[in-house]
């Protein structure tokens, strides 16, 4: 289970009181009318689904209420920042580790078959 | 390749067992493959034996990062069933269980395949409406299917309650009775023999590091941890690293992936003799022929490659069998495990061309990709093979996200993921 810092009570709570909310910082589009088949896809279906560093919405459910935005490594998933909603995305470059050098659980624990 | 048969186990059984060969060889990858198929579980395997033996194509090579079966396909909770609601699944699934049936002489290797009924339990009137809806579907699409009374779903499990004063109470419950578990890893042995003996590479400890693409965006090779190996086509079958391999190739797919876990209990003499899923609590539990309840728990909320999953996760899946099946109150869980499964905003797999040129893909059979397999896999094969879907997959192309034909599944799902 998840410990997840909640930027606006301003502590670490269980994953028990969170909702997750999908991928942070995709805008919908403003003239959602006007765009082509293709580009509604992309917008309402389309994500990258990264192995590593992921930005991601949760909403304080049973807590606050509020939703806010979280940055998690999906290998391991620790946490690297947790961030009020509308606020840009943090740069992380400094802190996060590139995705290959990331260990892998079940490669490293298991090891190799031969 | 040497056939299993009583004879052939008699026989080594004289000779001290000296007499087996390898079910499948390792050799070193060629240059240039006509088909390679990135990942070894077993719609990969499946994909390779189907293109060699029924469309004649045997240069191909089966890439898989670990060993085979080591992923989704050795992480399952082994259940078969066809009992879907719309047209498009039940067609794809049907078709899989009908090559359930005889998959163990095709493949002269036993999966231990055993219909030994799949029930749905109901517990309130929603329940009852959906599954009826349910039945009547699959009876109308010629798939047995069919509805119980309380009683009669307790003398089909005995070890249910069907009490009044029960926490969570049955109304009644859905049989498809030619439902059922395989064994899984068998499933991925028996595919690599078969394939392995027709021609086919199977290349473990290999990971696809690139998808390398010629001057026209067609694909020409992939860069692997044993070097650049050339394929004139490529196919993706990666489950949860779905998205990894076709970001290579820039294509963007509406997969996330989440850990689903299960867990199995210590062994015990056989004591529940079907397979029993309730949706409204969420449990799935079946016993496997080593004796060990092999229970269903759900998905984590967030996207991880984790391969493990959290805790509270499993405890309601638990409290929900201990509610249903009070006598396994106290036995013991021994393991528990997460695979990485890749779902679609609809619940329902794609298999289908990409806008990339010779590249295919198979993905997004989220939780429930075990019973497809040789279904998705033969299916695959014709898609590879042809360059175009059979027409029984031809509505789980890709394309369906931009022209909004969704299949969905996901508002049909037999438990709530």
């Amino acid at each position: 289970m998840l410990l997840i810092y909640c930027p606006y009570c301003e502590e670490e709570r269980s994953e028990l009181e969170f909702r997750h909310g999908g991928d942070a910082h995709i805008a919908r589009p403003t003239n959602i009318a006007d765009i082509t088949d293709e580009e509604f896809a992309e917008f309402f279906f389309l994500r990258d689904n990264p192995k590593g560093l992921i930005f991601e919405r949760w909403r304080h459910i049973h807590g606050c209420g509020r939703f806010f935005n979280a940055a998690r490594d999906t290998v391991s998933d620790k946490f690297y920042a947790s961030y009020k909603a509308g606020e840009p995305k943090p740069d992380l470059s400094a802190v996060h580790p590139a995705t290959e050098k990331t260990v892998e659980t079940y490669e490293a624990t298991e090891g190799t078959a031969k | 390749m040497r056939k299993y048969s009583v004879f052939a186990v008699a026989r080594e059984a004289l000779r001290g067992h000296k007499g087996w060969e390898p079910q499948w060889v390792s050799p070193e990858p060629r240059k240039e493959y006509d088909v390679i198929i990135v990942g070894g579980g077993g719609h990969g395997l499946g994909a390779a034996y189907y293109l060699a033996k029924e469309h004649g194509i045997t240069n191909v090579a089966v890439i898989e990062k670990g060993w085979l079966g080591g992923g989704n396909t050795g992480r399952n909770t082994t259940i078969i069933r066809s009992n879907y609601l719309y047209d498009e699944s039940m067609d794809i699934y049907e078709h899989s269980l009908k090559l359930w049936e005889g998959l163990s002489q095709e493949l002269n290797y036993n999966v231990m395949y055993s219909p030994r009924g799949v029930m749905m339990l109901s517990h309130n009137i929603h329940d009852k409406q959906s599954f009826k809806r349910h039945i009547h579907a699959n009876r109308l699409h010629g798939i047995d299917n069919e509805w119980l009374t309380p009683q009669q779903a307790k003398d089909f499990c005995p070890p249910l309650d069907i009490s009044a004063t029960a926490r969570y109470p049955i109304n009644g419950a859905a049989l498809q009775r030619r439902g059922g578990t395989a064994r899984h890893d068998a499933v991925a042995w028996g595919y690599a023999r078969a394939a392995s003996d027709r021609g086919v590479h199977i290349i473990q400890n290999c990971e696809v590091k690139g998808i390398r693409r010629g001057p026209n965006g067609e694909v020409t090779g992939v860069e692997t941890s044993r070097g650049f190996i050339g394929a004139k086509k490529i196919a993706v079958s990666a489950s949860g690293h779905n998205s990894v391999i076709m970001s290579m190739a820039d294509v963007r797919v509406p997969l996330h992936s989440v850990p689903l876990q299960a867990l199995v209990s210590e062994p015990m003499k056989p004591i529940f003799p079907c397979v029993v899923m309730s949706n409204t609590v969420h449990a799935y539990i079946s016993q496997s022929d080593k004796g060990e309840l092999v229970i269903g728990a759900g998905t984590d909320q967030y996207n991880s490659y984790s391969q493990t999953g959290g805790l509270q996760i499993i405890t309601h899946t638990l409290d929900a069998i201990c509610e249903l099946f009070p006598m396994f109150r106290r036995v013991k869980m021994m393991r528990q495990w997460g695979g990485i499964t890749d779902n679609t905003p609809d619940r329902s797999a794609i298999q289908g061309v990409t806008p990339v040129p010779n590249l295919f893909v198979n993905c997004g059979w989220g939780t429930g990709g075990f019973k497809a397999t040789p279904g998705s896999a033969h299916l695959f094969a014709h898609l590879i093979a042809k360059g175009e879907p059979h027409k029984l997959a031809s509505g789980l192309t890709l394309d369906r996200f931009r022209t909004g034909r969704l299949i969905d599944e996901a508002a049909a799902a037999a438990v709530a993921h």
